[in-house]
């Protein structure tokens, strides 16, 4: 599938929402835990070799699932085959609490979820829809239709 | 740089909302043809397709960071996605009809996760100025350890920039991050809020005075914005 690369690496650029040294595993059989920097940027976890500026790669957190595996360490892994997993490892309990928290927030369409969610309650509130002042009270995507079990 | 491109594969046909979806030429490249492909927005990915039925897309462009125009082309409804940088590529697209273009344009200018998390954090303030009513918000809960440097990436835990006063302003002027494109400087970033900082918002009080605080900090920020923006203009 062809994307837009240079982008990416742009954005890997942007300031992040979390970022840590963590212990990170691929998912293939027999992989080795290795030291990245790892990086959440909007809905991308992004993983650097510690000493390099452009990233090892990049993993969209659509449609993913936040796993704790010990104490202080964490999985994640796709819809599409749940066995497959990447394994981060973490210095703390606290510090693995709060990249699973980030990460199982950090996808569109959880977003999407919580502004329909505050929409509604700020509408039962107040008998208004707050996002008629920002003029998107019509975008097919923040209707109530649109949420999907 | 690896991606995880399986999974993006199946998120681009799974049963998520589709945000828009149609026919659109999409230029190969500067001097090349135009091929007709299905497009898919789904999120902040505009997926494309060789037809509705295909079950792999040709590829994706992840639209973040990017501003969207209407462009001077032989093509007839043709508008652009543009990014910022010394070599970006700038996708020209054309739709099949007016009203198809329009659609396509408000629904592109609106699909990034920056945009939506702006939207999200007005409205979770909104409601919790609301539900507290004269009672003082919670202090934010402080990071429990600061985030890595290494030196060479450029981190940063501060929030979007000018969260408000873009939102009411225009939302393609929303959707640019900080320091994504060249132009007109992006506003300052507003101080962290804390409710107990000394120069933060009124914490004791009513609902009224913490609007007009919020309300001052938008216009100061609306009108520095305005007058980049307008220094700017070709």
């Amino acid at each position: 599938m062809r994307y837009n690369e240079k982008e990416l690496q742009a954005l890997s650029r942007q300031p992040a929402e979390l970022a840590a040294e963590l212990g990170m595993r691929g998912p293939k059989k027999g992989s080795v835990l290795k030291r990245r920097l790892v990086k959440l940027v909007v809905n991308f976890l992004f993983y650097f070799r510690t000493d390099e500026a452009e990233p090892v790669g990049a993993l969209l957190l659509e449609r993913c699932r936040v796993t704790q595996e010990e104490p202080s360490g964490f999985s994640i892994s796709f819809m599409e085959d749940p066995e497959r997993k990447y394994h981060f490892e973490c210095c703390s309990e606290e510090q693995c609490q709060e990249w699973m928290g980030a990460l199982r927030r950090a996808s569109y369409e959880f977003m999407r979820r919580s502004l329909i969610f505050y929409r509604n309650e700020i509408q039962k509130m107040t008998g208004k829809d707050p996002l008629e002042q920002f003029g998107i009270s019509e975008e097919a995507r923040f209707q109530l239709g649109g949420l999907k079990a | 740089m690896k991606l995880n491109e399986r999974s993006l594969a199946f998120y681009a046909t799974c049963d998520a909302p589709v945000d828009n979806a149609g026919f659109l030429y999409k230029k190969g490249g500067r001097h090349a043809a135009y091929h007709r492909r299905w497009f898919v927005l789904r999120g902040n990915m505009l997926f494309y397709f060789e037809e509705p039925a295909s079950r792999e897309p040709v590829g994706v462009i992840i639209l973040e960071g990017c501003t969207v125009e209407l462009v001077e082309a032989a093509e007839e409804f043709a508008f652009a996605v543009r990014f910022a940088g010394a070599r970006a590529r700038t996708y020209v697209l054309a739709a099949e009809s007016q009203a198809a273009m329009e659609g396509w344009v408000k629904a592109l200018s609106r699909a990034s996760f920056d945009y939506l998390r702006l939207v999200v954090r007005e409205l979770e303030q909104q409601l919790a100025a609301m539900r507290a009513g004269d009672c003082p918000p919670p202090p934010r809960r402080p990071r429990a350890l600061p985030p890595k440097e290494n030196g060479c990436a450029v981190w940063s835990a501060e929030p979007p920039p000018a969260a408000a006063a873009a939102l009411i302003l225009s939302p393609a002027g929303a959707a640019a991050p900080a320091g994504s494109r060249p132009g007109p400087a992006p506003p300052p970033l507003p101080p962290r809020r804390r409710a107990w900082a000394p120069n933060g918002p009124p914490h004791a009080g009513s609902f009224a005075r913490l609007h007009e605080w919020y309300g001052q900090e938008v216009r100061a920020l609306r009108s520095q914005w305005l007058g980049s923006r307008s220094r700017a203009q070709p």
